[in-house]
């Protein structure tokens, strides 16, 4: 078999066993912690009886195991079930899909991350190229002094300074990104500028500095020796010699930050009000809407293993000794 | 007054009405010898006050959940309080800004058997946003969603005191009480009972309703939008109004001033500065029912010991506690829940100021020195609860009191702390009445009374108050209630809250009211851009 497709196989089906230990620890975690839905809904006013009634509606009243396998049963069937949130009324049309809440955030937080990984991939490549090429240069350290102090600083105060002069001062941006479902994608483009820019601000050192870091390890290999006695210029060196060998350590530092681009991002999406999944997952744990919680969990780790299986991928292709072993 | 004054003010009422011009307002005040810029301040004050029609509305609020329903039975949060009284709700009363109970779609509400049976006559022609009529089978509906046996609702607790409720005709509502009621119709007020559209024997709850606006689309935790409702028998000013759910203090501040929004509620008290100075803008700054309490629980050592309860209530320094907590932004409290703006509030003597002298007196007289107790805090609790917990740690050190503050987590903090702990903090959203504030929070049979407080004279009390129509006996009982509460309760009531916001003066906007935050929750239909 093709080592890239046994790769595949054997990761999918490592994938598989640990969304499932996944999902057993978020479950077990969330019936661990205090209070339910019923309180966490009810708040001061949650009396025992009210709790009772709304446990009873909602089917909390059984015990947990057969919970999980009803869930863990339709999950495999990609039925996520139902969110607490208006469950258990008298009206069907109040009971909302996890699925039909699920998917707008999810697919606002794909945009999002799609838009920064547009703007700091590239951004994050080319500065680490350069700082290579001209390393220990004024450019070198001031791009690096730079963009270390934009990972150093939380996010939320990159998102501040972003708003206060983008937004406030010139007006460039909006400072709040509502989008809707109905919002047409270049006013979506354009509300999620301001996000986009703190995230990048955040995740650019981080890529740049493995860029420069894996290059510059390479230099002192014996063919980049030789390509600089042929005589090449030392942009070629690196983009045709160097370049290619170092793309594996690139790849995994690149689809760990794509990752935290999907699943870490709540704090800019409070500070901008942009409706993406991590407000929904944070929401739904302290309201304890367990179904939406399980299921905003599977889709994180299922991003995790999905991007790492990429780099994996990425690394192996690149890599002629990986791709043709003997 | 002179004459001028006199027949300005008269002026300035027919500019409100629209009876008079700015050049007829203007010419009459010059004449008068105001100055140019005087006549025009005078005229811009007084075309304030007329409401008129239009705009767009938005408010960005630090309310919301990806959890929210319109179903009233779930109501508890700042959204909600425009959701069920002035947006797509409408209740069977109001609380004006006096907190006087007024008709809204009860035409008129009257009490009979000593205020043990109510009978509510409702409005003529009232439809709900589907066109259907209402009649008095959905105000029983509503009333029975959410007093059944199976109720999930937080009204549930407004309606302890229901018999039987009954439809006697189209229009009337006819209630019988268990207990004589003076305050009953002010139950229905509260955001909690919009009257729901009944079909076979179920409530619509999805957001339809007879209210000012109708539901135009809704994302929970992110947005709620509403057009104004044609047919309401008193439709809002706005147009069109939006609900932001902005929950980031900083970026509620910044959507305000970069003009997103024309109204934001809690502002952040730490840069109102910066609010105050930003353009055409107004600090919202309302005395209300909020208060933030640290109830004893009576029955635990060593709060069983009335002496405790008196030392620890002299030894807590207030003022400090509204100056450094709340900025200035309230007023501190007296040991009684009842607010000061409400009807039968008294402030009983003597008013508990710092004086850990006094404390110290106490403790020493009753053999208690060297008195250790557990606080626990937590922000869940109210906002700054864990800074004012440590702040009364060190007021009580000089009265010789050691307060140990515990910081519980804020998730779960109603559930495991609150009522659990001997000594926590808590807030109350404050209640229409004296009546409903210690019925819920005080009387031995609540499920709420945090203090586990069991005074006979004041259970005593308290259903005979309530039954009494005769105003001035009533104010005697409750003034006396009072009194216990100050004297005897766990009850620590350390500071009323105001419910702080910044408003654009593009708004207009009457006396506001105090019972909850967003002018009561009426700003919705209330307000109007001038």
């Amino acid at each position: 078999m093709h080592p890239v497709l046994r790769t595949v196989l054997q990761r999918l089906g490592l994938g598989l066993l640990t969304l499932l230990a996944v999902s057993v620890i978020i479950f077990s975690s969330l019936e661990l912690l205090p209070g339910g839905f019923a309180e966490a809904i009810l708040g001061q006013g949650a009396t025992p009886e009210t709790v009772a009634a709304f446990n009873k509606s909602l089917g909390l009243d059984r015990p947990p195991v057969t919970r999980y396998f009803e869930w863990l049963w339709g999950a495999s069937q990609f039925d996520f079930g139902r969110s607490f949130a208006g469950a258990g009324g008298w009206r069907e049309e109040n009971v909302r899909e996890v699925s039909t809440i699920i998917g707008p955030r999810l697919y606002n937080t794909f945009f999002l991350a799609a838009v920064t990984a547009v703007i700091a991939v590239p951004l994050a490549l080319v500065l680490g190229l350069l700082c290579a090429l001209y390393r220990n240069s004024w450019f070198d350290r001031i791009a690096n002094a730079t963009t270390l102090t934009t990972i150093a600083s939380p996010e939320f105060f990159v998102a501040y300074i972003l708003v206060f002069f983008l937004a406030v001062k010139l007006r460039w941006f909006p400072p709040l990104s509502t989008v809707s479902a109905t919002t047409p994608f270049l006013e979506h483009l354009y509300k999620a500028m301001l996000p986009a820019l703190t995230l990048t601000m955040v995740i650019v050192a981080h890529m740049m500095r493995m860029t420069r870091a894996s290059i510059i390890s390479l230099l002192s290999s014996p063919y980049i020796e030789m390509a600089k006695l042929k005589g090449l210029e030392p942009r070629k060196v690196i983009v045709k010699h160097a370049l290619p060998n170092a793309w594996a350590p690139i790849a995994t530092v690149i689809a760990f930050n794509l990752a935290y681009l999907v699943v870490g991002v709540v704090v800019v999406e409070v500070v901008f009000t942009y409706p993406g999944i991590g407000q929904l997952m944070v929401d739904s744990v302290s309201s304890r809407d367990m179904p939406v919680a399980q299921a905003c969990a599977l889709i994180f780790a299922a991003t995790y293993i999905l991007l790492n299986l990429l780099a994996d991928i990425v690394a192996i292709v690149t890599n002629p000794r990986l791709l043709h072993p003997r | 007054m002179t004459e001028f004054e006199s027949r300005l003010q008269l002026a300035s009422k027919a500019v409100s009405q629209g009876k008079l011009s700015r050049r007829d307002f203007m010419s009459f005040a010059i004449a008068g010898g105001m100055t140019i810029v005087g006549a025009q301040l005078a005229f811009t004050k007084a075309a304030r006050a007329q409401a008129k029609p239009g705009g767009h509305f938005r408010a960005g609020l630090g309310h919301g959940n990806t959890t929210d329903t319109f179903d009233p039975a779930t109501f508890a949060h700042g959204l909600n309080f425009g959701w069920g009284r002035s947006l797509t709700g409408a209740t069977l009363t109001r609380v004006d800004s006096k907190n006087n109970v007024t008709p809204y779609l009860a035409e008129s509400f009257e009490p009979s058997d000593g205020a043990k049976k109510w009978v509510f006559k409702l409005r003529k022609g009232v439809t709900f946003h589907n066109g259907k009529a209402l009649t008095s089978d959905d105000v029983v509906g509503t009333i029975n969603y959410h007093n059944g046996p199976d109720s999930k609702s937080a009204g549930k607790a407004y309606l302890g005191g229901v018999a039987s409720v009954k439809a006697d005709g189209p229009e009337t509502v006819v209630f019988e009480l268990k207990g004589a009621d003076a305050d009953f119709p002010y139950a229905f007020a509260q955001y909690q009972f919009p009257i729901l559209s009944i079909t076979d024997g179920k409530p619509d709850v999805s957001g339809l309703g007879a209210g000012p606006y109708v539901l135009d689309g809704f994302e929970p935790g992110v947005r709620a939008h509403f057009k104004r409702n044609p047919n309401a028998f008193a439709p809002g000013n706005f147009d069109e109004v939006t609900q932001l759910t902005i929950l980031d203090p900083a970026a509620r501040t910044n959507a305000y001033l970069s003009g997103e929004v024309d109204y934001i509620d809690r502002v952040d008290l730490k840069t109102i500065d910066l609010l105050k100075n930003a353009p055409d803008t107004a600090i919202y700054d309302v005395s209300g029912f909020q208060h933030y309490t640290a109830p004893m629980l009576t029955d635990l050592a060593p709060f069983d010991k009335l002496e405790v309860r008196q030392a620890l209530k002299w030894a807590i320094n207030r003022q400090e506690l509204v100056d450094k907590v709340l900025f200035g932004y309230g007023k501190p409290g007296n040991d009684t829940p009842v607010a000061p703006t409400l009807k039968f509030a008294t402030n009983p003597e003597p008013a508990h100021t710092y004086d850990p002298e006094k404390a110290k007196s106490i403790l020493k007289k009753a053999g208690l020195e060297g008195l250790k107790v557990d606080l626990s805090a937590a922000d869940a609790a109210f906002a700054g609860s864990v800074d004012a917990a440590l702040l009364m740690a060190e007021h009580a050190k000089a009265a010789g009191i050691e307060i140990n503050v515990i910081r519980e987590p804020n998730d779960g903090y109603w559930d495991n702390v609150w009522l659990k702990k001997a000594w926590c903090h808590c807030y109350w959203g404050g209640r229409p009445t004296a009546d409903t504030m210690m019925t819920v929070s005080l009387a031995e049979s609540a499920s709420w009374n945090d203090t586990h407080w069991k005074n006979a004279r004041f259970n005593e009390l308290l259903p005979l108050a309530r039954g009494e129509t005769d105003e001035t006996k009533r104010a005697t009982m409750y003034a006396e209630m009072q009194q216990l509460i100050h004297d005897d309760g766990g009850q620590m009531v350390l500071m009323f809250a105001n419910f702080v916001g910044a408003m654009s003066t593009k708004l207009g906007h009457g006396d506001f009211n105090s019972d909850n935050d967003f002018d009561g929750g009426y700003m919705y239909d209330r307000w109007w851009f001038v």
